[in-house]
Order: C-alpha cells, then structure tokens, then sequence
C-alpha cells in the first residue's frame, strides 16, 4: 500500500504542480475550468495509450523512441508556455488598460487557453502513463491485494492533487501588484525546466553532448530524491548533477523567453480605437 | 576495391567497438543481474538492460542521469560516460526494495 503511494505521489505531484501553475496563470480566461477539466481527461487518455505501447515506442527510431518521443512532449509543452508567457506580456498589459479591448481578444483568449490546455494533457500524459505501468506491474504480480495497491494509489494521487491546489491558492494569495510578474516568473522557470528534462533525454538517446556529466553535484545541499528536491525540480527544474547541456538549454530558454516578452512590449501598438 | 576495404575494416572496429564497450545487464525477479558491474572509466559505454520479468521496470539512476522505462521481455540500450572512476548506483524505480544496482568505473 505504501509502496504504490508513494509512487503514485511522486508521478502525480510533478503533474499537479504543473496544473497548479496554468489555472493560475489562466484565470481570467474565459471557459478555463472546461479547458482544463478537458486537457486532463485528453492527458489520462492519452497516458494509457502510452502505457499499452510502450514497448512498441521504444523500439521506434532504433530503440531511441521513448527518449525522442519525452523530448518531443517537453519541448512543445515549453514552446506553449513561452508563447503564453510572450503573448500574456503584450495582452496583458493591454487588457488591463484598455477594458474595451476584452470583447475583441475572446477570440485570442480561446486559442491562448487551448495551447495551456495542451500543457496539461502532455503534463498527464508524460507521469500518468509511468504511474499506470507501475500500478500494472504491482497489480500483476500479485504479491499485495489489489485492494491495497488501489488504495495506496488513490491515496497518493489525493496528496500529489493536494500539494498541486495548494500552490495555486499560495499564488494567488500573492498580492495583486505583483501577481502579473509571479505568474510570469513560475511559467518561465516551468518553460526552462522543460527544455533542460528534454536535453536530458536528447543526451540519453546518444543525440546531443552531454558537454559535461555532471557539471556540478549538489547533493550533499539538496538531493533530488528528497521532498524539496523533487518540489523544486518539478517547479524550477532542479537537477543535483545536471549535464552541461542542460544548464545550456536551460539558461538559453529562459533568455529566448525573456527576449520574446521585451520585443513585445517595446512594439509600437496601433492606438486603440473607441 | 578500396572502398571495399574500408567499408570492412569500418564495420569490423565497430563490432570491435561493440564487444568492448557493450555490457549486459538482466532484470530477473526484480533483481539485477549482476547487481555489480565493472566497467571501464573515461569511455563511453552501452549497456543492454534485458527485462526478463512479466512486469514493466523503470531504470533510474540520477548518479548516472538516466531514466528508461523498460516494457516486460524488452531490451533497452542505455549509453553512458565517459565515467570518471567511481561507484554509480541504479535501480529500479517500481521495485525499488530489491532492484538495486550499481556500475563500478575503474
């Protein structure tokens, strides 16, 4: 039963985290608890796809599949992310001061919510199909009640839920002045911790250098087995022994992003019209 | 003619290269076999991880950076290194009492 909690926990709170961070980030959007509600039932779908072949995705690409097809969700996971964080720049500056202009952007707020939408589903998908394989293989061998795995499972999805709601209500207790630049700031480091997940897997699959493994080792400060370790590697990326190229992705994603939402609010924009 | 030549002795230091750096690895009952492996520091290596077992594994080591879910009666080829000399723990995340492992590079 503990067994299956914990690892249960573990896939879940990685996810949740993440959801925790796209409502908050999209709170104001119209339709937003359908979209995601909509995102993650795709996600829990899509994740027993995965699980049911999973041996016929690593095979693919001569037995690199699994990694190309991680990186692949991770890479386009962060690119919705960055646009969200570089259109949010332009929109949401707009939005708050010219109200008129709401009516117009329902249209824009729609395909804004289906990109974070996707970054819910790819987030489920990537955890939930490692957590069915692991409740398939606790339940087919056969050595706890099915019972107890379930139960244990149950339990770990409820705290891994838990600690995903308990971060969108810290944040959005944060006050309203700074709000804007805490969203944005959570959804960057979220975009950058993708990207550096992905190079990981683009160096396990032999594709790019690793430049350097590792390039530190913080351990002995924060290990990323424990609580804080996998919190903060699920928020921010955190890796204890990261490989050169990740610190490379990581840092280049974070510099595009920032670029992204600088060139977008310098652009002279065509004045509104009452 | 030449080119022949160079096609063999290319395809004969790659199965050279195989034989060398491959190392093979058996999940039998949760356990790996041999739960121990020496390997050579400061070359980069391949290790074939067969899943003998009916059920899926994880191999997860973060002292090593890798993670590959292994489907039931797979074979999953996992690259690492070059390795500075050391002890490079793994195991199996879904069982992880008794999948235990570690590389030893010397």
């Amino acid at each position: 039963m503990l067994g299956s909690a914990v690892i249960v926990f573990r896939e879940t709170l990685e996810a949740a985290l993440i959801i925790g961070i796209v409502a908050v980030a999209t709170r104001n959007l119209r339709h937003r608890n359908l979209w995601l509600a909509g995102g993650m039932v795709a996600g829990v779908l899509g994740s027993l796809l995965v699980a049911l072949f999973t041996g016929r995705i690593a095979e693919l690409a001569e037995g690199v599949g699994q990694e190309l097809f991680n990186a692949g969700i991770l890479v386009l996971a962060a690119a919705m992310l960055a646009w969200h964080n570089i259109w949010m720049a332009r929109h949401g500056m707009q939005l708050a001061r010219e109200a008129k202009q709401l009516g117009a952007d329902v249209s824009s707020g729609h395909r804004e919510m289906s990109a974070l939408a996707l970054v819910v589903g790819l987030a489920i998908l990537r955890e939930g199909s490692e957590t069915a394989l692991f409740l398939y293989g606790m339940l087919s061998s056969g050595n706890e009640s099915t019972a107890s795995v379930l139960g244990g499972g149950a339990l770990g999805l409820a705290l891994g839920c838990a600690a995903g709601v308990a971060l969108y209500a810290g944040v959005l207790r944060v006050p309203a002045r700074y709000f804007f630049s805490a969203t944005s700031w959570l959804v960057l480091l979220l975009a950058a911790a993708m990207a550096s997940q992905a190079a990981r897997f683009l160096v396990q699959a032999d594709l790019l250098p690793s430049l350097a493994s590792p390039l530190w080792n913080t351990s002995w400060l924060l290990d990323n087995d424990s609580l804080p370790g996998r919190l903060l590697h699920a928020l921010a990326g955190y890796d204890a022994m990261p490989s050169g190229i990740q610190v490379v992705f990581y840092i280049a994603t974070l510099a595009l992003i920032l670029t992204g939402m600088r060139l977008v609010r310098l652009r002279p924009r065509l004045p509104a019209i009452a | 003619m030449h080119k022949v030549l160079i096609a063999l002795l290319a395809a004969a230091s790659l199965s050279a290269w195989a034989a060398d750096n491959e190392f093979a690895i058996t999940i039998r009952e949760h356990r790996f076999e041999p739960a121990e492996l020496r390997v050579p520091a400061n070359k980069k290596i391949k290790l074939v991880v067969h899943n003998q077992d009916s059920t899926p594994e994880e191999f997860e080591s973060h002292e090593l950076n890798r993670e590959k879910v292994i489907a039931p009666g797979a074979k999953a080829n996992i690259f690492v290194g070059p390795l500075k000399p050391g002890r490079y723990p793994f195991y199996g995340e879904f069982n992880e009492k008794t999948a235990r492992g570690v590389l030893i590079a010397e």
